[in-house]
């Protein structure tokens, strides 16, 4: 299911961004829906894209902790933004899904029926690296496991991804800090890295698996040449200094298990509106809860699954009350669980270094701010408590 | 301690129809139900682990098997689930009638693992309903009885009317275990202990040096039932807890039934009670 | 009979820590007894001029509620210590005690061990050190029973 990267692949090329018309052709004739993104209703969204007009030519964004605007561009680059509200979970993992449906019959029968097999095959437009680790983390957590999540791999099997560089980091993206970018190395059927400047608007095109290999061989290209190969590394590198965003991520899990009763929750708690924005932008929350409904005469009942957020304060109801019912043990869980106790379940962090739980927070609460000032204060206990600073 | 081992024999994520074949009334709350499979492969449940029961319409929970099928006896295969009206979905299964569709998805969760038992006393103490995930260790304990030790029950219940198979703890005490029970709140005619359940600890004959302990009820029992068993110089490695969380898959998907790093769905709901005492410790983890 | 007694109560767990004198002084005033299956130790509002150390048989202590007779509030099994109300005034059992099944223990008589404990203070502190904890734990038992943990939310009553 995850694309191969040690395959047998022809070497990179380039390609126009005129293109990127051919490449829709193509993916159509090959049976995938295209979904990438596009500008609607201020952001860019990920969406099913009938042709590559749609794609946001010229449009950039601004960014800042709890602050994300689009703006123009000054010039036609159609990848020139970085992570919008959405990621590719609203297509992977949806956040709404069909679990089952059941009928019970006069005899007291019941009969199970499962949803129909999924008929689309994706094809995923635009994927950054982040957002490629973040599909490898969804990979490990939903299909990983002992139990495959049916949805998840019904949705992911066949999926042919084309991943996007970053040369221009948002202010608030620190895939730097947590090993997953800027540059795309693994996990892609083919990676683009977008060019502007007086050769021309074009992309320097990497297959990585024999399938981006096939697709790449009907668009109208050629080798690239060292000085384009240069210039894409050149970029993406440099972009790799421009990170909005620092996360020290040595020791990470000791910190917030250490931090468990800081006092600094009760700073997070009072400004913290357990509203779950960050779960939701988060290409890593997988969270979902389910709701059995049925008809009238109660003979026929489905199962539907939906995004769930732990700050919610249902989500541990257990017994008459939540576990968690204060914000703070919400925040705790939230943060702890993202970037500590996630290694300990899945054998990696749980973040990417996307940076839109900053930007869409509406009080604008900095996961990089909130781990440096749990850092300092464990550091100032320390000395307190006369132990040698680590 | 182990994982559970056998692959699901039913898809994880649709329930298969079980048919109620016997509804047993146990308390004025709790109703003990078997449940018959009429088609396909049965799933292998180990003592200790769980399976989601669907009331279909009404919703999903996770209900620990409070009896095993009989491997070696077609028409003893049953699941058996004992099940306390407590919210919605439990009280339509405690509500359900002979004849009528339960949904099943599992087997899910580590087991108790009563084979690593083997060769020493087994102690076993529940707490109200945590005796029903308790009785299949009872069974399988008593069924290769020569290979343990000395094997005690200690039961807390409420109330002498809520105890749990009481025709059952006569037939345990008659085959040789020993059993101690006592209420919170006695009942007019009750002769056995009153009291909380730790307080059977110093008065059970078992040897805490070879010994291994399975103990389940509400968090607040087990931690003090736990701290009685250290006394008498039980390890911690050698004492193992049923945790609970809610869960809206029981599968490894949904993210709710999480107690720090822990997966109750996947490593638990038995656990070390090593592993479990430090996080127990932190409100509202 | 003193140097038996002596070595018994040298032996019961519960006086683990004191010194030879301070058991010396316990086993002087101590005696064997003994309560058949049913036998009522004390009566509630009695004087309280004893204590025992129960070695085997389970006691029950119970309160006298009108219209519903003796109700059992506790029992109390091997190696425990029954009854702490002769170490304060008014000296009087705020509950009964009544043998389960057949009971053997240490009975000590309350004077003596008092005017001990006046006489020799770092005695009378072995002692409170020795009740303490007891009393405490009893409290601690209790304060859970009143939790209620087995009870669903609505049979505890909340909301």
């Amino acid at each position: 299911m995850m694309p191969q990267t040690r395959e047998e692949v022809p070497p990179p090329a380039t390609i126009e961004a005129a293109a990127l018309h051919r490449l829709f052709d193509v993916l159509h004739a090959r049976g995938y829906t295209i979904v990438g993104p596009t500008a609607r209703d201020g952001a860019i969204v990920v969406a099913e894209l009938d042709t590559a007009d749609e794609l946001p030519y010229g449009i950039g964004v601004d960014t800042e902790a709890g602050r994300y605007r689009l703006r123009d561009r000054d010039d036609r680059a159609a990848f020139g933004h970085s992570a919008g509200p959405q990621s590719w979970k609203s297509v992977l993992h949806p956040a709404r899904a069909p679990l089952w449906s059941a009928d019970r019959s006069p005899d007291g029968t019941v009969v199970v029926r499962e949803p129909a097999e999924q008929q689309h095959r994706y094809a995923l437009l635009g994927v950054r690296p982040c957002d490629l680790a973040a599909i490898a983390i969804l990979d490990r957590i939903l299909v990983g496991g002992r139990h495959p999540d049916p949805v998840y791999a019904g949705r992911r099997d066949g999926n042919l991804i084309i991943a996007v560089e970053c040369t221009e980091p948002g202010a608030t993206c620190f895939c730097t800090s947590m090993g997953t970018g800027p540059h795309a190395d693994s996990g892609f059927d083919l990676a683009m890295t977008e060019l502007l400047d007086d050769d021309g608007h074009r992309f320097l095109v990497r297959a990585g698996t024999a399938a981006g290999a096939e697709v790449l061989a009907e668009l109208p290209r050629r080798p690239a040449d060292e000085a384009t190969m240069t210039r894409a590394s050149s970029a993406v590198a440099d972009a790799a200094t421009r990170m909005g965003r620092s996360m020290p991520t040595s020791g990470l899990p000791d910190l917030l298990t250490d931090s468990r009763e800081s006092p600094h929750w009760d700073d997070v708690a009072s400004r913290c509106l357990t509203c779950g924005n960050c779960t939701m932008v988060c290409p890593t929350c997988f969270c979902t809860t389910t709701e059995d409904v049925t008809d009238l005469t109660g003979d026929h009942a489905e199962r539907w699954r939906r995004w769930d957020s732990c700050f919610d304060l249902d989500f541990s109801y257990l017994h008459g009350g939540s576990v968690r019912s204060s914000g703070q043990a919400r925040y705790r869980q939230w943060i702890t669980h993202k970037l500590g106790t996630w290694h300990d379940q899945f054998g990696s962090s749980g973040c990417v270094g996307c940076g839109r739980c900053i930007a869409w927070c509406p009080t604008g609460i900095d996961i990089t701010q909130e781990v440096a000032a749990l850092s300092l204060l464990r550091l100032a206990a320390e000395s307190a408590d006369g132990k040698d600073d680590r | 301690m182990s994982t559970s081992t056998a692959p699901s024999a039913v898809s994880a994520a649709v329930p298969q129809p079980y048919r109620v074949v016997s509804r047993r009334v146990d308390t004025a709350d709790t109703v003990t139900l078997e449940l018959a499979h009429d088609a396909g492969p049965w799933p292998a449940f180990a003592p200790g682990q769980f399976a989601m029961l669907t009331a279909y319409g009404i919703g999903e929970v996770p209900i620990s098997l409070s009896g095993l099928p009989d491997p070696d006896d077609d028409r003893a295969r049953r699941l058996t689930h004992t099940v306390r009206a407590v919210g919605a979905v439990s009280r339509a299964l405690h509500d359900t009638t002979v004849g009528a569709m339960i949904g099943v998805r599992g087997p899910f969760g580590t087991s108790w693992d009563v084979g690593s038992a083997e060769g020493q006393d087994v102690v076993v103490v529940a707490g109200g309903i945590g005796l029903a995930p308790l009785r299949p260790v009872l069974h399988a304990v008593l069924a290769e009885r020569p290979r343990y030790g000395n094997v005690v029950l200690l039961i807390g219940a409420r109330t002498p009317a809520d105890l749990l198979y009481p025709d059952e703890l006569l037939r345990w005490g008659a085959a040789g275990v020993q059993v101690g029970i006592t209420v919170d709140r006695p009942a007019d005619g009750w002769t056995g202990h009153v009291g909380v359940v730790p307080a059977l600890i110093p008065i059970a004959r078992f040897d805490p040096a070879r010994s291994v302990a399975f103990v389940c009820g509400p968090e607040v029992m087990m931690r003090f039932t736990a701290q009685a068993l250290r006394d008498r110089g039980l390890p911690a490695s050698r004492l193992r807890i049923s945790l609970e969380r809610t869960m809206r898959c029981g599968a490894g998907w949904c993210g709710h039934c999480q107690l720090g790093p822990l997966l109750l769905c996947r490593d638990g709901p038995v656990v070390d009670y090593a592993l479990a005492e430090p996080l127990m410790k932190i409100r509202e983890l | 009979m003193t140097d038996d007694m002596f070595s018994r109560v040298g032996s019961l767990a519960f006086f683990a820590g004191l010194t030879r004198e301070q058991l010396r002084a316990l086993a002087g005033a101590a005696r064997p007894v003994s309560y058949a299956a049913g036998a009522r130790i004390f009566e509630e509002g009695e004087t309280a001029d004893r204590f025992w150390l129960l070695e085997h048989g389970t006691v029950a202590l119970d309160l006298q509620v009108p219209g519903r007779g003796a109700q059992v509030i506790e029992t109390l099994a091997g190696g425990v210590v029954l009854g702490w109300s002769w170490l304060h005034p008014p000296y009087r059992w705020q509950f009964g005690a009544v043998a389960r099944e057949s009971v053997e223990a240490v009975a000590f008589d309350a004077g003596p061990v008092r005017e001990h404990c006046d006489a020799d203070p770092a005695f009378g502190y072995a002692m409170l050190r020795l009740f303490t904890p007891v009393i405490t734990a009893r409290l601690h038992a209790t304060r859970l029973r009143l939790l209620d943990l087995y009870a669903t939310a609505a049979q505890a009553g909340q909301p």
